[in-house]
């Protein structure tokens, strides 16, 4: 359910029956959605509300909180040069997500990224693995749990 | 042929290995691994490229050589500590990157900045864009073979280093500009430096011109070079100049100013032929309205403060913190636990010499930032490398690559 305070914006209302929470901060509009709606919300953002561009795709990690990680879609409309923030929540025990890879070409490398650092897998993916860190590396390094300082770090 | 970008499409031809050896009449591609330490790519970007005879097949871009780990620092150091990291993200454009990490977090801190420092922030950014496209042309020409042009460019980027060192004391990792405004005061005399660069830079720019833009050796490599359509460009998630050029007026200046850029004078040069010089002359049209945009900035300078009025955030003034007691209170706090930002979230994006850059600041309310993400221009545009460049010849790789003007600092992180 939205907040009362997005009740007269037309991009909240056009994704209402997604989105399970929202808000506007600093005139900036987040919509949060279940990972199960993810590829729908953004389906919807980019063919019916003309958010065509994708700028980036990211994580944050929320531990010990659960769902523990976000993954965080920032979407620009060309038309109105509106933008637009996607989130969706996943579990720590099984991170997986939807690829969003079928309706931005771009999110290849951005979801790559995300599962470098986070670990958080793309279901249907076309070239999951590692971006930025060597194949062989061990763990995901901006989860909070890793370990900044001792012998091998 | 289905095109994907990645490595194994580069070991799928390995595999054929033994039938192409036993049967002579077999057509059969090569492999061509093209960096990370080849000269035009520009740092340590590694290509590889699936070859039959001259023409490319197939392009696989690795990047990661440069990853330091940024992101993972940004939140181990107190918000104000965080602004030196930015300057060696990209490091062609410095002053961008403080720029969008000082933005974001007097986004979230609520924080008016003063109209001087803003309008220098503005005019300093601009110096960036110069020096980065400076940069660009130079090695951009050396690349194609023309040695000269490197020697001029460089020339007039010593003036630009020399006037950020004026500033900032330092000429390429400025960090000048702090959470709350500037770091110093402008120096005395600065507004002569200035006048005398953008007084005589046109004239400057005229003379690349005149060594490139008729220049058949310099047209024939890169006119009808370096197609790739405006669909695949914004699918691809490519932004500035690039998109620019093939006619889409896209820039964050204009369509959400920052900084007081609303109150600037300038146009945003675009092209619709899409092509590698059609990049090349929008970038030369983008240095003369930075010009433009720096003189209205030196004749309009605003006065006042160089910093919001801020106590708990902004350092207090030297000789005030040496004769009274409250700012040396607030001056020890500052440098020594940092600030709280209050919980919350933005994305602050600018528009730096590359493109689109954007900065995701997550705070929990702490000192140190919570999360920090960076969508860099360069990682975004090099995404589109193999559609660039796959299909057409070998020898305008370096021609395309060069086009796109990435920065690997920007692209690894």
């Amino acid at each position: 359910m939205l907040p009362e305070s997005l009740s007269d914006n037309s991009t909240a209302a056009a994704l209402a029956d997604l989105a399970t929470t929202g808000k506007l901060t600093f005139g900036e509009l987040t919509l949060e959605v279940a990972p199960s709606d993810i590829v729908a919300a953004l389906d919807r953002a980019k063919h019916k509300l003309g958010f065509t561009r994708l700028s980036t795709v990211t994580g944050v990690d929320r531990f010990p909180v659960e769902p523990r990680y976000e993954v965080v879609y920032h979407l620009q409309s060309l038309a109105t040069k509106e933008r637009l923030r996607l989130k969706a929540r996943v579990p720590g025990d099984n991170p997986e997500i939807e690829s969003a890879c079928p309706i931005f070409r771009s999110a290849n490398w951005y979801e790559r990224e995300v599962f470098d650092f986070f670990g958080i897998r793309f279901l249907n993916h076309p070239d999951l693995k590692r971006i930025m860190l060597p194949e062989e590396f061990e763990g995901h390094p901006l989860r909070k749990d890793f370990p900044v300082t001792g012998a091998r770090y | 042929m289905p095109i994907e970008p990645g490595v194994t499409s580069a070991l799928d031809v390995e595999k054929d290995y033994e039938k192409h050896i036993k049967d002579p009449k077999a057509h059969r591609t090569m492999v061509l691994n093209m960096g990370p330490q080849h000269p035009s790519t520009h740092g340590v970007l590694r290509l590889l490229l699936e070859l039959d005879g001259e023409t490319i097949l197939k392009a696989a871009p690795d990047i990661g050589f440069l990853h330091t780990g940024i992101e993972k620092e940004f939140e181990a150091k107190t918000y104000q500590q965080g602004v030196t990291l930015t300057d060696r993200i990209d490091y062609l454009a410095p002053l961008s990157n403080n720029l969008v990490y000082c933005l974001a977090a007097e986004k979230l801190l609520g924080l008016e900045i003063p109209p001087l420092a803003q309008w220098m922030r503005v005019m300093l950014a601009e110096f960036t864009r110069l020096n980065s496209h400076l940069v660009w042309l130079a090695t951009h020409a050396i690349d194609i073979g023309a040695m000269s042009v490197f020697l001029y460019c460089f020339r007039e980027r010593e003036d630009i280093l020399r006037i950020f060192e004026m500033f900032s004391g330092q000429r390429m990792m400025t960090s000048y500009f702090r959470i709350g405004g500037l770091a110093l005061e402008p120096p005395r005399g600065w507004q002569k430096r200035v006048k005398d660069f953008i007084d005589v830079f046109p004239s400057r720019i005229d003379q690349y011109e005149e060594l490139l833009t008729g220049n058949s050796i310099w047209m024939g490599r890169t006119k009808g070079v370096g197609y790739i359509s405006l669909e695949d460009m914004l699918d691809l998630g490519v932004t500035g100049p690039m998109l620019r050029a093939a006619g889409l007026a896209l820039d964050v200046r204009k369509d959400a100013p920052y900084s007081s850029y609303e109150k600037f004078d300038f146009k945003v040069p675009t092209s619709t032929v899409n092509d590698v010089f059609a990049r090349y002359q929008v970038r030369l049209e983008e240095m003369r309205e930075s010009t433009k945009i720096i003189r209205q900035a030196l004749e309009g300078m605003p006065s006042g403060p160089h910093q919001a009025d801020a106590p708990g955030i902004v350092l207090p003034e030297r000789e005030k913190m040496k004769t009274q007691m409250e700012s040396l209170i607030y001056h020890f706090k500052i440098v020594t636990e940092g600030f709280r930002v209050p919980e919350g979230e933005v994305y602050q994006v600018i528009e730096s010499p590359r493109g689109e850059v954007g900065c995701y600041m997550v705070s929990d309310g702490t000192q140190k930032p919570y999360r920090v993400h960076w969508r860099g221009p360069s990682f975004g545009n090099l995404q589109a490398i193999p559609r660039l460049i796959e299909g057409t010849l070998i020898a305008d790789v370096i021609a395309a690559l060069g086009s796109m003007d990435f920065v690997l600092g920007d692209t690894d992180r």
